[in-house]
């Protein structure tokens, strides 16, 4: 019948089309063989064996924004006969939650990347022990404020500060602005960008260095600052690659809350950058490792926090993570040496003030922005 | 009036349709038969406007219907298997050309359908409780409600068993003398096309091969393949032709039988009818209800069927002699 | 009763999948929320609900993703037949880009979103930058390929002949549409509206990278209250509010979905040659595609940008650690392991859905059976109205330790994403597997076909081509996916999602071309899997 030609599908292939599937079939196999050497269980490595039962794995607990090179962690396998698991979280307050969840029955040995705006809480909440080495020179200086057990180990430190566009201020003839203060003149009026305070780890320092700054006057002063029409974005990466003038995304806007290490990644092949820190408007964050109280392998959590303040870890924080070394004498690379100069003081807010307050800065902040 | 002019469709490339002309005058039923692939329901389907001709011309009253859309046509379709519309009840297909039509008195008049095609009280049901007769007999319904210009009836018993499509064949007969709906109908069943139809037009290979009343096809088939689709039971050429014509006083180079066109002359030669000299061994004896049905190899013409009485006790091997009915044959063309 | 027992047999392999990876993490963390000292608080549940904030979020969540499911449904029908029923050139390619915007990282959409959409951009004229509009555009972009694809896959296989038999009635194409085009392809589009609306639901990040950070959702607030405030209970109360909505939401749309008789012919009519009648659906559909493709397109530009020049430097880069050695393997390594997830994610996912799909589509010979279908039906959807914060954050507290300790195993990460693509499979396969008339089931089974047989001679046939499709989603869900991948991959294994997160987090024009080049190589594997996944062809019915 023709009106079952019309339903047909199409089945008698032409030669063409065949030809055609035959080029895609064999396409998609060798592309699922290169890509997966035919593994149907994800992982081609043997890393995936080793609980938190075996004693001779450290089980790191950590952001995943840690990154080690190979050869400091092979470093450190070799030096202590541990292997070291790495299991990362989404970004610090999960971290932070996930220990203080599990205090007395951790699932890892050792947690990095708590920092001093969240340390209070892990505190607060019993996970940790304390350490039981000694720190290089240099190190005891970052220790946080408030903890008397000397449970957190300062690994390394950085500054959130205002970045500007040198170039682009120069282009338009405006001096930049210095402080807090210059950012709700109207002669900036639309050019700051700052990544939330809710949603952002640099966003939520930037608003204690305003409460650093202005005490309780810290919503008048963020009032100001929309009025002159700062934008606020979601993240460091909106903020920065996005809008920034400087950024890889055609941004329009000069000045951005970024960190007084982001200089050393302008650099312009002419011997100098096209930005700069402004180092009256940092906010310290210190990054801590401890050692997690009831873990299986406490020996190991020693070891490997001995590890993070050596040499090795130190050296290679500027380059892996994008952070400053806590310990005296770690020699820099050349471009932070040169271009990343950092402030002689900065903010600080009372880590236990900030766990008193978080919740109520922040709504009274999200009010403000959302008005 | 429906006319088809010269008409050729094409599927993929592949002629379906060549050259076919024919009208469907008002008030009437034609049907087109002619075995499955031969390109009718292709035909049938360019009437509707879901095919475009490649070549010719489908007027309605003097009316090129070329670019007016199905919906404009006035042609309403009846598939082969009904093609309710399973997700609407049994009076919400009945009643959608009316709906579509805004016309009042929808309940009513679905009823008054319903009931002509013998379904009252079916309207509340869904298509898929249904039987496949009374399925069909809804797709009547509904495409009758459409009040069409042409109802467009594509192989409208071929699903059904044997003994419900003789009976919705009279039906479906009465039904569209009584509404008075001009019909084209294709089948490849001729009992169905000879239920139904005035008009016969006799379709192969794309092409229609004959054509007119339906009385005059079936004693005249133009050659020996239409006599057979037709139904007839053997057809004889030459010599053979000449040998059974001549018992009846005809000549011709061919000629076409029916089962019945021969009969076993039980009192001998000497019987009724024309003097026949035609006469052989019985090979195969059949009993149905009304006859027996016998083969006989004549010598010099080979099997030819044959009719016995039921008294004769005809039995295989026994020599009969057989005379020929005159009615029950077709002299054919020459072809 | 042996009836029964088998239903329950295919039935647990999901069940227990969903319930290790579904509901123990959220009932963990809801429990954390609700008895935060060990005794139940209904007080404190009470207390965030009264907040005003917090009813302006559910506001603002329920009219955004009401108004994105109700654009993305009316844009996508014209695509969908379109790309499903027509046949013009090029159809395959552009069928397959349309997974594209599932795969792109939000934070890198979002800065494509920001260059069209701001001030003297190339959309600036329409004005809505940091408005809820910029939002529902997000939102549509990437989900109205779950309208055309699920849609369209119900779509391809419709017959064509009620719709013929409609017109020789004298009905328009306008009232075939209505009258019987869209009452068969209702189930689907009930299907595909319902996941839409979860997804924009739930979406995170286009509500915080595009819309700014002026509007909650809230997934947002869940987020908030969950990592940074580290109120549980809160979180706890939102996340009650979505289990809620999202069973409202089944209800209402199984309700909406049920048609009187599922059964629908299926033919696979071959697609037609447009007709001057077709321009309109073909405009809409160019359209569509042309908003889809400007973001994409002002990515891919701005990833051949190196210094103010075209170059191909940033793609060449990919195959390096990036400046400094921001990643800890190249992206290229990077790559291979999210094809390998993804392959994984791919056949646990179609595994599971069409287990599912088959114990949801068998007849029902009680009302009781029925009821325990629709329940089961609901609860293979939840994973996608429950806010990935809370399930993330669930997966690490309660699969992170002894008894469970399922952190190092290898599929783990490929699990979580086949969860969040099996409501898509199911919601494909389901309408079509529903369609199927029992009788030929009935009818192969009579001719003696065992029960694996008769699957193959009648349901397969059928199925294979949304099978296709919805395998095309479980990859390209896969390869995107970042929430739970961002929680659960190891340091040593990240997906290219995570890797683009990391160089986009990183300042250097280096990295941030890096990011862009990623995902356009991501984008573009998508679509080349995906097309050649389609051009094998399926086999024609009845070919088994």
């Amino acid at each position: 019948m023709t009106s079952r030609r019309a339903t047909r599908t199409t089945s008698s292939a032409s030669p063409a089309r065949a030809a055609r599937t035959t080029v895609a079939a064999a396409a998609l196999g060798a592309l699922a063989l290169a890509a997966t050497s035919c593994s149907l269980v994800g992982g081609d490595d043997d890393t995936g064996q080793g609980g938190s039962g075996e004693s001779d794995t450290v089980v790191l607990l950590t952001h995943n924004d840690f990154f080690l090179p190979d050869e400091v962690v092979a470093a450190f396998e070799e030096e202590s006969g541990y292997q070291l698991d790495v299991r990362p979280t989404d970004g610090v307050g999960n971290l932070v939650n996930l220990v203080s969840e599990q205090a007395g029955k951790p699932s890892g040995d050792v947690v990095f990347g708590v920092d001093n705006t969240f340390a209070s809480r892990v505190l607060g909440a019993d996970a940790l022990t304390s350490y039981a080495g000694d720190l290089p020179p240099g190190v005891a200086t970052y220790a946080l404020p408030g903890d008397d057990e000397g449970d957190l180990v300062p690994v390394d430190n950085g500054n959130v500060c205002v970045n500007v566009d040198d170039v682009w201020f120069a282009k338009q003839e405006i001096e930049p602005p210095v402080t807090l203060d210059d950012l709700t003149d109207p002669a900036y009026e639309g050019l700051f960008v700052v990544p939330s305070a809710a949603s952002s780890s640099p966003g939520l320092a930037f608003l204690l260095s305003t409460i650093a700054e202005y005490g309780d006057e810290w919503p008048s002063y963020w009032e100001d600052l929309l009025a002159n029409d700062t934008e606020i974005v979601a993240g460091w990466s909106e903020a920065y690659q996005s809008e920034f003038t400087q950024g890889g995304g055609d941004g329009d806007r000069p000045i951005v809350v970024s960190y007084d290490s982001s200089p050393a990644f302008t650099v312009d092949g002419e011997g100098g950058t096209t930005t700069s820190a402004l180092l009256d408007t940092c906010y310290q964050q210190v990054e801590y490792a401890a050692a997690l109280d009831g873990a299986d392998n406490p020996d190991g959590a020693q070891a490997l926090l001995d590890f993070m303040v050596g040499p090795d870890v130190q050296a290679a924080l500027p380059e892996s993570m994008y952070v400053f070394p806590v310990a005296d004498d770690t020699e820099l690379p050349s471009d932070w040496a040169t271009f990343a100069a950092r402030p002689s003081e900065s903010y600080e807010v009372d880590p236990a003030e900030i766990e008193a307050n978080r919740e109520d800065w922040l709504i009274e902040w999200t009010d403000i922005i959302s008005r | 009036m429906l006319s088809l002019e010269d008409v050729s469709i094409s599927y993929d490339g592949t002629p379906a349709v060549l050259g076919a002309s024919l009208e469907v005058p008002d008030g009437s039923v034609v049907a087109v038969l002619g075995p499955s692939g031969c390109g009718k329901s292709t035909l049938l389907r360019a009437v509707a406007g879901l095919e475009r001709p490649v070549s010719g011309r489908i007027g309605w009253d003097g009316a090129d219907l070329a670019g007016v859309p199905t919906h404009k046509r006035g042609f309403a379709l009846m598939f082969q298997d009904g093609q309710l519309f399973t997700h609407l009840t049994v009076a919400r297909n009945v009643g959608y050309a009316l709906r579509l039509r805004r016309v009042p008195d929808v309940a009513q008049r679905v009823e008054r359908l319903l009931a002509l095609v013998g379904l009252e009280g079916y309207g509340a049901r869904l298509p898929g409780t249904l039987s496949g007769g009374e399925r069909q007999r809804v797709a009547l319904a509904r495409s009758l409600a459409a009040e069409p210009r042409l109802l467009l009836l594509d192989e409208p018993l071929s699903a059904l068993d044997a003994g419900l499509r003789e009976r919705l064949a009279g039906d479906l007969h009465d039904i569209l003398r009584e509404a008075g709906t001009t019909t084209l109908v294709v089948t490849h069943d001729q009992e169905e096309a000879f239920a139904l139809a005035d008009r016969l037009v006799v379709m192969r290979d794309g092409r229609i091969v004959q054509q007119g009343d339906i009385a005059d096809v079936w004693a005249r088939p133009v050659d020996a393949q239409t006599a057979l689709f037709l139904g007839y039971a053997r057809v004889l050429e030459g010599a053979a032709a000449a040998r059974v014509l001549a018992v009846v006083g005809l000549d011709g180079g061919a000629v076409a039988l029916r089962r019945s066109a021969l009969t076993v002359d039980s009192e001998g030669p000497a019987g009724g009818g024309p003097r026949s000299d035609l006469g052989g061994t019985v090979r195969t004896v059949r009993a149905t209800p009304d006859a027996i049905r016998v083969v006989v190899a004549v010598p010099g013409i080979g099997e030819v069927d044959a009719l016995a009485s039921p008294a004769a006790r005809t039995a295989v091997g026994e020599q009969v002699s057989l005379g020929v009915d005159a009615s029950r044959l077709a002299v054919l063309g020459r072809s | 009763m042996k009836r029964a027992a088998g239903l329950v047999a295919l039935a647990t392999l999901p069940l227990g999948v969903l319930t290790v990876f579904f509901v123990l993490p959220v009932v963990g963390m809801l429990g954390r929320g609700l008895w935060p000292d060990g005794s139940f608080d209904p007080a404190a549940l009470y207390d965030v609900l009264s907040r005003p904030r917090v009813g302006r979020v559910i506001w603002f969540t329920v009219w955004t993703s009401t108004v994105a499911t109700v654009v993305a449904v009316v844009l996508g029908l014209p695509a969908a037949y379109a790309l499903h029923r027509l046949d013009f050139p090029l159809r395959g390619v552009v069928r397959s880009a349309l997974l594209v915007p599932f795969v792109l990282p939000t934070v890198v959409v979002g800065v494509a979103f920001r260059q069209l959409l701001r001030e003297g951009g190339p959309l600036g004229f329409l004005g809505i930058d940091g408005t809820p509009w910029a939002i529902l555009a997000g939102l549509v972009f990437f989900n109205v390929a779950v309208v055309i694809r699920s849609v369209g896959a119900a779509w391809e296989s419709l017959d064509r002949r009620p719709g013929e038999a409609a017109a020789a009635l004298g009905a328009t194409p306008r009232q075939v549409f209505t009258s019987i085009t869209l009452p068969s392809l209702r189930p689907a589009i009930v299907s595909s509206a319902s996941v839409v609306f979860l997804f924009c639901a739930t979406a995170f990040g286009v509500v915080l990278t595009i819309g700014g950070v002026r509007y909650a959702s809230v997934e947002t607030e869940i987020y908030l209250l969950t990592t940074v405030l580290y109120d549980l209970p809160g979180a706890a109360a939102l996340s009650i509010v979505q289990l809620l909505a999202v069973v409202a939401l089944l209800a209402v749309s199984a309700r909406v979905r049920r048609v009187p008789d599922p059964t629908v012919q299926r033919a696979t009519p071959r697609p037609l040659r447009p007709r001057r009648s077709d321009a309109p659906q073909l405009i809409a559909t160019g359209v569509l595609l042309a908003l889809l493709a400007a973001p994409i397109a002002a990515l891919v530009a701005e990833s051949l940008r190196v210094e103010d020049r075209w170059s191909l430097g940033h793609y060449r880069n990919l195959a390096t650690t990036g400046g400094d050695g921001v990643l800890v393997v190249p992206v290229t390594t990077a790559l291979r392991n999210s094809l390998q997830t993804a392959l994984d994610a791919t056949w646990i996912a179609l595994l599971l859905g069409l287990l599912v799909s088959v114990v949801l589509t068998r007849r029902s010979r009680s009302a009781t059976e029925r009821r325990v279908r629709s329940v089961l039906d609901g609860f293979f959807m939840l994973p996608l109205g429950v806010s990935a914060v809370t399930l993330g954050f669930g997966f690490l507290v309660t699969l992170g330790r002894e008894p469970l300790d399922l952190r190092t195993w290898p599929l783990l990460v490929p699990v979580a994403q086949a969860l969040v693509a099996l409501p898509l499979v199911v919601r494909t396969l389901v309408p079509v597997l529903a369609g199927i008339d029992d009788r030929q089931r009935q009818a192969a089974a009579s001719l003696g076909a065992g029960a694996l047989r008769t699957a193959m001679t009648v349901d397969v046939p059928i199925v294979l081509r949304p099978v296709v499709a919805a395998a095309g989603f479980a990859f390209a869900v896969s390869l995107g996916e970042f929430g739970a991948t961002s929680f659960l991959s190891r340091a040593d294994h990240p997906t290219v999602p995570v890797v683009i997160f990391r160089l986009i987090g990183r300042p250097g024009e280096g990295n941030y071309g890096m990011a862009l080049a990623a995902s356009v190589v991501l984008a573009a594997t998508t679509a080349l899997v995906i097309l050649a996944v389609e051009r094998l062809r399926v086999p024609a019915m009845g070919s088994w």
